[in-house]
């Protein structure tokens, strides 16, 4: 495969992938750890309705609106689960399941009753993402790293979910031991100050930016693997918190990268003529990394886990 | 001292508030529609140890939460060196129950015990050496030097319940609440855990515990405070701690044997 | 139209396909009411999105054979065979992993969903996908349903209500409180593993009504909905059923009155309607009726401890305390006492040493087992034990002005 043709076709959105994997990760791994993994699941679904209302609102397909739209609605969203749970006294899962079933049909509905046929916008758009669109036309070979006219015309997506991979690991390293702490002891950690629970809003707010900016470059499926297989197959390699994070990063690189490579090739090399979807590949490779570390994982049991890693 | 009215008024002076390491005044804590805690007052004593206790489900734990401001209260004023707990929070260490966190969290015993370390560290400081010594030897204190660096969720209950004693240790503060810090531990465990809490005293800090075993309160503890929903009654050992305020307190809860037993231990 | 549709007027199709829509409603509701009391509701969420790559490869393998892809049946025996194997692979992670539930069911959904799309595009791209229409099966689509289809969902959902007629009592122990129906000879696994299988049930039949993605929400909303109106666990069965049955009736009956309106959301957003409603007007559990308890309480509470602080001559340190010793006219706005203030105060504490009389004695246990520091005394005990009482505090005593 030659520069010329990989640096304009795979390399944009393998690192749009990649940095959409890891900047959903790194707050994956404190979800986990809470027990709120599924907060991710609830996320990537409302972000369907917070687009169509954003179009309905904006009447074009813009960035920005959009962004908007998609993280008042991950916002509204968590705080309805809360205000369920506390007010009807119902279990955190149930209560998830009501609102984003509940915000997902609303969404479905908008957009069947809204006129999209001028722009592409619709349901398998949203779940799927359009990773293989975002290509580098004024790239012809590796050169073009070095050439400012060509990274001009990088597609937008790139510096966008770069930034918000730079916002999200900033977050966690200036909130490490707060977020450790109130992870581990929340009764501990507010006794000694902590204000755990906008620290806890805090959290699902950064995860809801990764993922509403990830959906809209890869879809939401992506979004919801890569919140819970990289941080779980990291859980079962290691008993520290911060080998765990190290370990969640590279899976997440690993499926984005793998993935891509096998939905463009793969089918290739095996007669196909066509690629195959590569969001779904990539969350298809982080559950077969997952299940790589439920079986060989030196940590993949509560109970004796050798010691050191 | 029985009355739960205190009719003497002395408990209630704006002085002895404004000295106490802990005082409490008219909180009030619900789970839903019943009061776990009502109306409780309470006046720790600076330097000496205090033993709360009462039956199950009396609102010992909760009164302790809820004056640390973990767990909300319907009403109720908590000053802490007769100050509000905001501003004081350096001062005040607390050692939840063993059994309120989960153990699988994937850190080692250093690490729990650097958590102590927090106020002094900062959001954004490094932990360095000195931490990591002053940590170590919190750990010696409560003998858990040799297991620093295992994982947690490998400890014994004991062992736990010492590594949270250490944290709590790291904090250097004034004033050590502990919630239930002898249930289900080991008897070695337990004294290494009175040892430390008495050597505490020794250098002038004050100790409030949530206990639940009769027998080793009057071994234990300077003072006490019976709860059953409201304030029984609170003070010394030798003029609080006898049948008449632990039947107050536990009703027909207390078996006659115990009652027996008690009559032994208290004289 | 709606009326038409709602009355069953329009045609025999859309007539059977509301039916089926109703007794599927009714069996997920009280199918998802097992599954709720059983703290498991998501679990549905993870079997439901493990139906797709099962789809997709009997789309394949029908396809391959020669055969035509898109008969039902074969789908739908498809889906049952993945959505087993993701179920399995849940279950296995949470009981051989230290992967808690949520974990577990996150890493199911979105390892299966990925695989099933990955399918989806070779579908498409092997060039027969075009006419396979599987896209459908995320979100639904009644239109064009042929008539075998609508029997079979109709008849499905009829046969999935009578097995949990049949099997009522065992799942109704089970999911509330395991330990004593394992002591009761009741097989646990076996229950749990019967419950699944009616999930996975409700999952297929409802595929291709309400689609994969939203299946899940007919499953849970109408249980939590009918968890508002009752505590006995039987009633929020029933209740949950009539919920489900409602809301994918009126929904299915709504999506065909009109082009542009998908059948799934609908039903889902019908069965959201009956739970907003149930969520703040419900008597007992509602939000409406618990804030108002919730206030009268505060108030009983500060009251109280502000009549007890006057008694004694305390300063009352909460202004919320004062504003309503004030507003009940029992204390000036200076914060001294009035006439009836102090009457009541003196009342106040002269119950409160009844109360530590009557809890000290073993006679009245039963009685102070009831002490909350709110409960009036004259509650528990006749004028006669009151006197009695009486005569233990002696005569009422001064209170400070």
């Amino acid at each position: 495969m030659s520069g010329a043709e990989f640096v304009p076709l795979s390399l944009p959105p393998i690192v749009i992938g990649t940095c959409a994997a890891i900047a959903c990760a790194l707050p994956g791994n404190f979800l986990l750890l809470r027990r709120q993994a599924l907060i991710g699941d609830a996320i990537s679904h409302v972000v369907l309705p917070g687009i169509v209302v954003a179009f309905i609102l904006s009447g074009a397909i813009s960035t920005w609106p959009m962004m908007i739209g998609a993280a008042g609605a991950a916002l509204i969203a968590v705080l309805l689960i809360e205000a369920i749970r506390r007010l009807g006294r119902i279990e955190p899962g149930a209560a998830m399941g009501v609102v984003f079933t509940t915000m997902f049909a609303g969404g479905v509905l908008l957009l069947e009753q809204t006129d999209t046929s001028s722009v592409h916008l619709d349901v398998e758009h949203a779940l799927y993402g359009n990773l293989e669109s975002l290509i580098w036309l004024d790239a012809t070979g590796w050169g073009s790293l070095l050439d400012p006219l060509a990274l001009a015309g990088l597609p937008t997506e790139l510096p966008r979910m770069a930034a918000v991979l730079v916002l999200t690991s900033l977050f966690v390293a200036i909130f490490w031991r707060a977020l450790k702490i109130s992870t581990f002891d929340e009764g501990f950690a507010q006794a000694v100050g902590i204000k755990t629970t906008p620290l806890g809003l805090a959290l699902v707010v950064v995860a809801a930016v990764s993922a509403v900016a990830a959906f809209d470059a890869v879809g939401s499926i992506i979004v919801i693997a890569m919140f819970i297989c990289p941080p779980a197959a990291a859980r079962m390699m290691t008993n520290r918190l911060e080998r765990q994070i190290a370990w969640s990063v590279g899976f997440a690189a690993l499926s984005a990268i793998l993935g891509y490579v096998l939905a463009g090739y793969g089918p290739l090399w095996i007669g196909l003529y066509d690629a195959v979807s590569a969001a779904g590949m990539i969350a298809t490779v982080s559950g077969v990394i997952l299940a790589l570390a439920a079986l060989f994982g030196p940590c993949r049991t509560r109970a004796g886990a050798p010691a050191g890693v | 001292m029985l009355d739960l009215i205190c009719e003497d008024g002395t408990t209630f002076t704006e002085n002895s508030l404004a000295q106490s390491p802990l005082a409490i005044r008219g909180l009030t804590v619900t789970y839903g529609q019943k009061p776990a805690v009502f109306s409780v007052d309470m006046t720790v004593q600076p330097g000496e140890m205090t033993a709360i206790i009462g039956p199950n489900g009396a609102g010992k734990s909760t009164m302790l939460k809820a004056a640390l401001g973990v767990i909300p209260s319907v009403s109720g004023r908590v000053q802490i060196f007769g100050k509000p707990l905001q501003d004081q929070r350096a001062r005040v260490a607390y050692v939840p129950q063993r059994a309120s966190v989960d153990w699988d969290f994937p850190t080692r015993v250093i690490d729990v015990v650097l958590m102590g370390l927090y106020r002094q560290v900062g959001l954004l400081g490094r932990i360095r050496g000195q931490h990591r010594a002053s940590a170590l030897d919190c750990l010696t204190r409560v003998g858990m030097a040799d297991f620093a660096d295992r994982q947690i969720g490998q400890l014994s209950g004991g062992q736990q319940q010492r590594v949270f004693l250490a944290r709590a240790l790291a904090q250097d503060a004034d004033l050590y609440l502990l919630d239930e810090p002898f249930a289900g531990v080991d008897a070695a465990t337990e004294k290494a855990i009175i040892t430390v809490l008495k050597s505490l005293r020794a250098e002038g800090k004050t100790v409030v515990v949530v206990h639940h075993d009769l027998a080793t309160v009057t071994e234990y503890f300077d003072n006490v405070f019976l709860i059953n929903t409201r304030k029984v009654a609170e003070g010394s050992v030798e003029t609080t701690f006898n049948t008449v305020t632990l039947q107050a307190a536990y009703g027909g809860r207390l078996a006659a044997t115990q009652v027996e037993q008690l009559n032994q231990i208290t004289g | 139209m709606i009326w038409d549709a709602l009355l069953l007027q329009l045609g025999y199709n859309a007539t059977l396909v509301s039916v089926g829509a109703a007794l599927l409603g009714a069996a997920a509701g009280i199918t998802g009411t097992f599954l709720f009391l059983r703290k498991r509701a998501l679990v549905a969420d993870a079997v439901s999105h493990a139906t797709l790559p099962g789809v997709c490869l009997a789309f394949l393998v029908m396809a391959s054979l020669g055969g035509d892809g898109r008969n039902l049946i074969g789908l739908l025996i498809g889906s049952a065979l993945s959505a087993w194997v993701g179920l399995w692979c849940l279950n296995w992670l949470t009981l051989r992993t230290r992967l808690a539930e949520d974990a577990a069911i996150g890493a199911v959904l979105s390892t299966f969903f990925g695989f099933g799309v990955v399918l989806l595009t070779v579908i498409q791209t092997a060039g027969i996908g075009r006419q396979a229409g599987l896209e459908g099966f995320l979100l639904g689509s009644t239109a064009g349903m042929l008539f075998n289809d609508a029997l079979m969902i109709a008849g499905g959902g009829a046969a999935t209500l009578v097995i949990i007629a049949l099997t009522r009592r065992a799942l109704t122990l089970v999911s509330f409180d395991p330990e004593y129906a394992s002591a009761q000879g009741i097989n646990v696994s076996q229950v749990d593993m019967l419950m699944m299988g009616l999930v996975m049930a409700v999952t297929v039949i409802g595929l291709k009504i309400v689609g994969l993605i939203l299946i899940v929400a007919l499953l849970i909303i109408p249980a939590v909905t009918a968890r508002f109106w009752s505590e006995r666990s039987d009633i929020v069965v029933l209740l949950a059923g009539i919920f489900g049955a409602t809301a994918a009736y009126v929904g299915a009956g709504v999506s065909a009155s009109a082009p542009n309106l998908p059948t799934g959301p609908l039903i889902v957003l019908m069965s959201a309607g009956l739970f907003a409603l149930s969520l703040f007007f419900a008597p007992s559990r509602g939000v409406m009726a618990a804030v108002i308890r919730q206030q009268r309480f505060q108030r009983r509470v500060h009251l109280r401890q502000g009549l007890l602080a006057l008694a004694q001559g305390q300063p009352i340190y909460e202004n919320l305390t004062l504003r309503l010793l004030g507003r009940a006219g029992l204390v000036r706005p200076d914060g001294v006492a009035t006439e009836i203030g102090r009457a009541r105060a003196a009342k106040a504490l002269r119950d409160e040493k009844r109360w530590e009389i009557l809890r000290r004695d073993h006679a009245h246990e039963a009685a102070a087992e009831l002490y909350d520091g709110l409960r009036e005394i004259e509650t528990v005990l006749t004028p006669d034990e009151i006197r009695e009482i009486d005569t233990k505090i002696g005569p009422p005593q001064e209170i400070p002005t």
